[in-house]
């Protein structure tokens, strides 16, 4: 087991003993909600941090998913397991549509036409009652169960969930190395270079959506299991927001950083539906307070702190400015 | 006579009405060394944008090698052998100087669709890119991080990301920006290099490398070719110094 | 017939409302590379200011000026203190606006409940008039001349005032206005308190119509960031078609296929961006 990989190993070893320690269900439950919110992350991470494409409608993704599978296999009476690959396949097809939309557009045009994409999705959950069961959604969404795998029992959920965590770990983390996670962040920083190089830009950020989308769902599927219930809170803004939240605060870019954001900010939401009702003040204030305090973030905030750490020891300072090298 | 590498006809391009290039025509032979002139504003790097389809001009039609052009997205014009550098520095700072080169490599293969396998792991991509590095006496900083790299090293840099795609037309937007005396032998050496068969057209402000380097000179002037010819016959041309000088 | 004409004067309703919202929103967007997202929150947070000021013993019309004034003042402040840092970083940007708006939201739910209230048209207003077989009520009427005004208001402010013609140029190239002497500074504050004012303005105005109610913002800015996506970010005129073809679709789509209205909003959006990405009459927006 080479040194990247065991962190990981160590980290989903020990959310899977959870169960093993405590008896309490609060926390085992604690755990699954921070994996599934964590293959979420990665998933957007995909968009914002490599793809450079800030996306606010991430929720579509996951809410596309756990609405088909939940009226799969409550309203269809599929039997879960076959909801699943159908919702799988469906949020795909859908998601490919709507990148012909969002893909056109980047910077402020992505963040506008996926947030609308996504309060569309939402206001189709919201109104078309018939169908979603409007505000109320819909319950009583079954979990696959078989005899090998009693997925009812909290414990085995969360392995289901962490075994789904650990396959988005390596994926994506092959990804980012590979020859098309390399040519995403350079369509990302020099867009204009890629397509003179022979590059397809477009057709890389679109493999970057669906690779997005893909995650997204599962992480639907688990919360519509999860749950056991939808709802169109699940797509809306503040939805949304929590997964960038969950980036800004673990850092963008890095394969740890959604894991750790997730982690923060399901335990924040925790301790705050616990303290105080205010959880979209909170996470409003958490924004603005993450923006006024380090403006450029909090991963490049923690990388200039370890520039200067690193400038305390005398390294050759290297020539950035251009006309002022000394001739020989 | 064989036919031109690059053919550019009644070549038009208006932003809003108002025209940045109007009706150029242009001929440039295989293996030939072209220098564009002009002032500021003549229209040099929109005539380069045309070429290598950053912009869609208004009119007009470009081919190369026989191949029409416009209308193509940039990666379809590459395929057929065209390479082009920025004026404007355009490199992957969060990337080594290698694994630039490799990018660019990787650009005109299908092996850039893999997802799974690592980058650099590809068969020979690396000695290819350091080979090209070669070229640009940049190999032995082949694995620095392009923002921890000195300006002048970045400028040949940005040649290497052209040559690495072994083009049969390379469009060098004022390769020598900003580069010290020394670094412009250095990269006069390297362009020096570049395979006879290949055409180069130069864009360059320094008159001393430039004219030593191209054969024939195009001169440009809001957005028109005032005259074409041999070094001799511009340096002779009145036109020259009456564009440059206002007169 | 009769359906058609009153559904029609209903979509010019909303039109109007949804100009007042996008309008705003497009000129800071325009001038300062900022899309601002708490400009839905901003709308409802009108919306509340002038029904607590009518319930505060002031008049409908002074209550819409005092709304829109507060509203305004708190765009200038948010412009001066947090935002003018962060124009053309998108992540930033969202994450603050977007954090603004959910304070914002999330204040009024504390403040006003969660019940929907009615915010009384004013007594002048009330009843209905005919228009043809259609009975159509008064303040409706109202809001569509009154929105139209307004349009015509900022067309001629753009158009024919210097300040206008500064705005022009800073959007065109906000380099360039620095250049020929614009303080960019004094204008982005005065275009910010100017857009986050029709806001609250459009809030107050549109209180009688759609009632003031928690999920308002969510409701609004969708439809605000339609109408920019539409009509191109950065242009009056942009706004003005893209307001009144929104207006137009979803009221007729909430009538026709009450519980596919928000789905049809997504076919003028594609249809628009296939053939152009900046919108019908805006810059790339990118």
């Amino acid at each position: 087991m080479s040194a990247r990989v065991l962190p990981y190993a160590v980290v989903l070893a020990a959310m899977a003993m959870v169960p093993l320690v405590s008896t309490s269900p609060f926390y085992v439950n604690l755990v699954s909600q921070i994996a599934i919110a964590a293959i979420g992350a990665l998933g957007l991470n995909v968009l914002v941090g490599h793809a450079g494409l800030n996306s606010l409608g991430f929720a579509v993704f996951p809410g596309l998913a756990a609405y088909l599978v939940a009226w799969l296999s409550t309203v269809g009476g599929i039997d879960p397991v076959t909801a699943g690959i159908f919702a799988l396949a469906g949020t795909l097809a859908v998601s490919a549509l709507f990148a012909l939309v969002a893909l056109r557009t980047t910077g402020l045009g992505f963040v506008m036409i996926t947030m609308a994409l996504c309060q569309i999705v939402w206001g189709a959950a919201y109104r078309w009652t018939s169908v979603t069961g409007g505000d109320n959604g819909l319950s009583g969404v079954p979990r696959p169960g078989a005899s090998l795998l009693p997925l009812e029992r909290p414990e085995v959920f969360l392995w289901l969930c962490l075994a789904v965590l650990a396959l988005a770990l390596v994926q994506l983390g092959h990804f980012f190395e590979s020859p098309l996670g390399v040519a995403l962040r350079g369509a990302r920083d020099q867009p204009r270079r890629m397509n003179a190089v022979g590059y397809d830009v477009w057709r890389i950020r679109f493999a970057a959506w669906m690779l997005a989308a893909a995650w997204g769902a599962a992480a639907g599927l688990l919360y519509a299991w999860y749950h056991q219930f939808v709802s169109p809170h699940m797509m809306a803004v503040t939805a949304s927001a929590e997964v960038l939240l969950m980036l800004v605060a673990g850092g963008a870019g890095t394969l740890a950083g959604p894991l750790i954001g997730a982690a923060l900010v399901v335990l924040l939401k925790n301790l705050a539906s616990i303290w105080i009702e205010r959880w979209v003040m909170l996470l409003g204030f958490t924004f603005v307070v993450i923006v006024v305090l380090m403006p450029d973030g909090i991963v490049p905030g923690f990388t200039r702190l370890r520039g200067w750490l690193r400038r305390l020891k005398p390294a050759p300072a290297p020539t950035l400015v251009p006309r002022e090298r000394a001739d020989g | 006579m064989a036919e031109p590498a690059l053919s550019i006809t009644g070549l038009t391009k208006q932003f809003g009405g108002l025209p940045a290039i109007s009706d150029i025509r242009l001929d440039i032979m295989t293996g030939e060394r072209h220098l564009l002139l002009g002032p500021n504003g003549a229209g040099k790097t929109t005539l380069f944008n045309l070429i290598c389809g950053d912009l869609a001009p208004t009119a007009g039609s470009i081919r190369l090698f026989g191949n029409e052009l416009v209308g193509l997205p940039p990666r379809k014009r590459t395929a057929f052998g065209l390479a082009r550098t920025y004026q404007i520095l355009t490199l992957f700072p969060h990337e080594t100087i290698c694994r630039n080169v490799m990018l660019a490599l990787n650009g005109l293969r299908r092996g850039k669709w893999a997802a799974w396998s690592a980058f650099g792991s590809q068969k020979g991509l690396r000695e290819e890119a350091l080979a090209v590095l070669e070229r640009v006496k940049l190999a032995d900083y082949a694995d620095r991080q392009v923002a921890q790299t000195a300006y002048g090293d970045r400028r040949r840099l940005e040649i290497a990301m052209a040559l690495a795609l072994s083009p049969r037309l390379l469009l060098l937007d004022e390769p020598l920006a900003g580069l010290s005396r020394d670094e412009r032998v250095t990269v006069q050496d390297v362009l020096g290099e570049v395979p006879a068969d290949v055409t180069v057209v130069l864009i360059e402000h320094d008159m001393d490398v430039a004219l030593a380097f191209a054969e024939r000179i195009t001169l440009l002037h809001h957005g028109r070719v005032v005259t074409t010819g041999s070094r001799a016959d511009i340096a002779a041309d009145p036109r020259t110094k009456e564009v440059y000088l206002g007169a | 017939m009769t359906f058609w004409v009153s559904q029609s004067l209903n979509s010019l309703a909303l039109g109007g409302l949804l100009f007042m919202l996008a309008s705003g929103f497009s000129l800071i967007f325009g001038l300062m590379r900022v899309a601002n997202l708490a400009h839905g929150a901003l709308f409802m947070l009108g919306a509340y200011l002038g029904l607590a000021a009518v319930k505060a013993g002031l008049g409908f019309w002074a209550a819409a000026l005092t709304s829109a004034l507060l509203v305004g003042l708190l765009g200038g402040v948010m412009e001066r203190t947090l935002l003018r840092r962060l124009a053309g970083r998108t992540l930033p940007q969202v994450l603050l606006t977007l954090g603004i708006a959910f304070i914002i939201a999330d204040a009024c739910l504390m403040l006003w409940g969660g019940d929907p209230m009615r915010l009384p048209a004013p007594p002048e207003l009330s009843g209905a008039v005919r228009i043809g077989d259609a009975v159509f009520p008064r303040y409706r009427v109202f809001v569509i001349v009154a929105s139209a005004a307004i349009a015509l208001a900022l067309w001629l402010l753009m158009e024919r005032t210097r300040a206008g013609a500064m705005i022009r140029a800073a959007v065109d190239d906000v380099g360039m206005a620095q250049a020929i002497g614009i303080s960019s500074s004094t204008l982005f504050t005065a275009v910010f308190c100017l857009g986050t004012a029709l806001a609250g303005l459009g809030g107050v105005i549109g209180g009688p119509i759609l009632s003031v109610y928690p999920s308002l913002d969510q409701d609004m800015l969708p439809l605000a960031l339609l109408v920019v996506i539409l009509g191109g970010a950065g242009s009056l005129a942009g706004a003005f078609v893209g307001a009144y073809a929104i207006g137009f679709i979803y009221t007729f789509g909430q009538v026709l296929v009450p519980d596919l209205a928000y789905v049809i909003l997504f076919l003028p959006m594609v249809a628009v961006l296939s053939v152009a990405p900046q919108g019908l009459f805006g810059r790339r927006l990118g």
